[in-house]
């Protein structure tokens, strides 16, 4: 495919000739690519019409009629272009609210400290060149430094206890202790599966195929309504922790279901290869095995953490405060009461920046790959 | 020396290296650990549930439901019984799911291949409509499709885009043919027609292969799925008159109307769902070979009938398995329902669980409910999948 924008910038002069040579190789681009034949030029009119029509109107609601500030609590400008234009003063208003719901307001510099914690975390991650042992320092290091600055209590921050937390950093604490957890239980039940042993494989087997069959939620209802009447007396576990055991469960089924796939595409010769040094089962799959199988499926693993980030959003249903939650919340208020669409909109953003950056990455890792 | 022999022996089948014996404890030890847990959580369970005077037991789903339902195809009403709510409940379920695996299905395919389209601007809106769809949350599209809904204007101002077509904030209401006895006889000829057809189908082009002339199929299946149940439908005097919605007062009259919830779950998971089967189309395009293309091509047969029996065939085999976890997705997501107040079988399961107090019977119908549906997904694309399966000798 040639493109006008793949010329080299030492090619570019400011000579009229040039010019129309861009000119000419602008028309054979588009004569290539949207107007080949008479069925091709059809639909490129067609949808070159609607994306007019589209960005016409989501300009006007979004941008010319929008309302970007109001003064004080008083919404009047805005309801006076409902329907017709956007209010984004609403952003401003309750963003502090939306990013770290009802966390002691003057201490939320706290939570945005632990938010920036986990994106250097995640980023450290994200680079091959640091997949070494001293990683799980590093996670271990970063996860116990974000639970000091969220609970707080000792160097003179004060106390702030689970159920006032909210917003982004709980969205991230659930995926993020999810995987950490559920990745290692991923792990043993992908072993567990494949294993000699009959009981140990149908234990796995059971527990892979229950979790993948039901949804989410009523994982999730389990969790709230079920799990208190299967604890003995006195044994009151919270609500944030009821729920985060429950997406440990269902992350560590699905990631046993990638693992597994990995641990297929392993010739069968490294097993007995590994066995014929006198490697234990534990040394053989720790040392020979499993950093095979994981290298295998890191795209397809990327892809479960993405689809598990956006599931964390789940949560909502029993009610606990996560980024889509405070959202929801956040125009309960009568004054915003007509403007969710905008907050949706807003959070929906922040939700595309994380996946969008993870399905980029894991589209590099492919293509890293397949190169080598 | 016999007797030292098997005296080593049995000492090697005791001994703790050895793999049989180290396998069975580590199975004992195991299978003992979970066994332990879920003694001690039913022990638990039982200790708690007299505790708080709740009687476990199916008992409750022979009493009044009490509960309103307002989106059903079966007959319902409140004084119905809570085993009636719950299968009101797998119906809306299942309505959810089929509609919206076969609408997933068909905009998931178009949007694949307008992705491989030669047509630049196309086939860059199909990779921004997939990224965009897949990297939000489906619940908070759920939300915002349903904050669009209840936005609309009312009735009486309802969008027209179309005649008989009603887009308002009571939901999209659609023409509809009303159902009358005689039609299903007319159906029930048409599916005779087909299967006829198809076994006709067989035989000619088995035929075919045998005698090597080129036996048409159309007017076969022209007569037996067109022509014999049109002359039935007019033997019996069948009305198929098409019933059109309209405006009385504050409310539709006539037509098929779509609840303003039901619309908005359907809209967000066949959208959500089709941006998985997108990817997924497209991938298997593109893992048939360029070579297939060009010698199918080269025996000069035209692009239509290359890509109807030679790509999709062969793209099929690697379409079928992921397609069928997104069909399981597609079922187990519609769960979401509840958030907008669909009521499905996970917003009245937990109805009654508010309303009675027995959480472990209403999940456990829920998770009954869906296994038996992914079971029953999972089976049939698994036959699907063997059938189209590639034979090697």
């Amino acid at each position: 495919m040639t493109s006008v924008t793949d010329e080299p910038q030492g090619q570019r002069s400011f000579s009229a000739r040039s010019n129309r040579n861009a000119g000419r190789r602008a028309l054979r681009w588009l004569r290539a690519n949207l107007f080949a034949s008479i069925s091709s030029s059809v639909i490129s009119l067609l949808l070159l019409l609607l994306l007019a029509k589209l960005l016409v109107s989501l300009g006007q609601w979004g941008v010319w009629d929008a309302v970007w500030s109001v003064p004080g609590n008083n919404t009047s400008a805005c309801r006076a272009v409902r329907g017709l234009g956007a209010c984004w003063a609403v952003i401003p208003e309750k963003l502090r609210f939306i990013l770290f719901g009802t966390y002691t307001y003057e201490q939320q510099w706290r939570p945005a400290a632990a938010t920036l914690i986990f994106i250097a975390l995640f980023y450290l991650s994200s680079r091959p060149s640091w997949w070494r042992r001293e990683l799980v320092l590093v996670w271990a290091t970063a996860l116990a430094l974000i639970g000091v600055l969220m609970w707080g209590g000792i160097l003179g921050m004060s106390f702030v206890s689970q159920d006032r937390w909210g917003g982004l950093p709980v969205t991230l604490i659930l995926a993020t202790f999810g995987l950490a957890i559920g990745f290692p239980l991923g792990i043993i039940v992908a072993l567990g599966r494949r294993s000699r042993l009959p009981a140990i494989r149908s234990l796995c087997v059971l527990y892979v195929e229950l979790i993948r069959g039901v949804p989410l939620i009523s994982l999730l209802f389990m969790a709230s309504v079920m799990f208190p009447l299967f604890m003995p007396d006195g044994v009151n576990l919270d609500k944030l922790l009821r729920a985060q055991i429950a997406i440990v469960l269902y992350a560590g089924a699905y990631l046993a279901e990638v693992i597994r796939g990995g641990l297929q595409a392993v010739p069968r010769g490294q097993q007995e290869a590994a066995e014929a040094l006198g490697l234990s089962y534990w040394q053989k799959n720790r040392l020979i095995i499993l950093p095979q199988a994981i290298r295998h499926v890191i795209p397809p693993l990327v892809n479960t953490f993405i689809a598990f980030f956006k599931d964390t959003s789940l949560v909502l249903i029993i009610g606990i405060f996560d980024l889509l939650t405070t959202a929801k919340t956040a125009i309960v208020d009568p004054a915003w009461q007509s403007f969710s669409v905008e907050v949706y909109i807003f959070v929906g953003l922040i939700y595309f920046a994380f996946c969008f950056a993870m399905s980029r990455y894991s589209r590099r890792l492919e293509a890293q790959a397949r190169s080598t | 020396m016999t007797t030292s022999t098997t005296r080593s022996r049995k000492r090697m089948r005791l001994s703790l290296r050895d793999e049989k014996v180290k396998g069975l404890i580590w199975q004992v030890l195991v299978v003992g650990a979970a066994v332990a847990v879920v003694v001690w959580l039913w022990s638990n369970a039982i200790h708690n549930l007299s505790v708080r005077r709740i009687s476990t037991g199916f008992a409750f789903l022979g009493r009044e439901a009490g509960m309103p339902i307002v989106d059903t195809w079966l007959p319902y009403s409140p004084k119905d019984t809570y085993l009636r709510a719950f299968m009101v409940g797998i119906v809306n379920t299942l309505r959810v799911a089929v509609i919206g695996i076969v609408l997933a299905t068909v905009l998931g395919t178009v949007t694949g291949i307008s992705r491989l389209s030669s047509n630049w601007l196309l086939s860059r809106l199909a990779a921004v409509y997939v990224e965009v769809l897949r990297d939000i949350p489906l619940l908070l599209q759920l939300l915002f499709w349903y904050v669009l809904m209840q936005g609309l204007p009312g009735a009486r101002a309802a969008w027209n885009p179309v005649d008989g077509v009603f887009l308002s904030n009571r939901g999209l209401v659609l023409p509809s043919i009303p159902i009358e006895a005689g039609q299903l006889s007319v159906l029930a000829t048409a599916t005779l027609g087909l299967i006829a057809f198809y076994v006709l189908r067989r035989h000619l082009i088995a035929r075919q292969v045998r005698e090597g002339r080129v036996h048409h199929v159309w007017p076969y299946a022209l007569l037996l799925v067109a022509a014999l149940p049109a002359l039935v439908s007019w033997s019996l005097g069948v009305s198929w008159a098409v019933a059109m919605p309209a405006l009385r007062g504050f409310n539709f009259v006539g037509g098929w109307t779509l609840s303003p919830e039901y619309f908005a779950l359907l809209l967000a998971l066949v959208t959500y769902t089709s941006a998985f089967i997108a990817e997924i189309v497209r991938s298997g395009i593109q893992a048939v070979p360029r070579g297939q293309w060009d010698a199918a091509l080269a025996l000069g047969l035209r692009r239509g009938f290359v890509l109807q029996q030679i790509v999709l065939p062969q793209a099929l085999r690697v379409i079928i398995p992921p397609m069928t976890s997104q069909y399981l997705n597609l079922t187990k997501n519609s769960s979401l329902a509840v958030a907008i107040g669909y009521q499905d079988i996970v917003s009245i399961a937990n109805t009654t669980l508010n309303q009675t107090g027995q959480a472990i019977e209403a999940i456990a119908l829920i998770m009954l409910v869906f296994l038996t549906i992914s079971l029953g997904i999972s089976l049939f694309m698994n036959w699907y999948n063997a059938r189209i399966a590639l034979v090697e000798r």
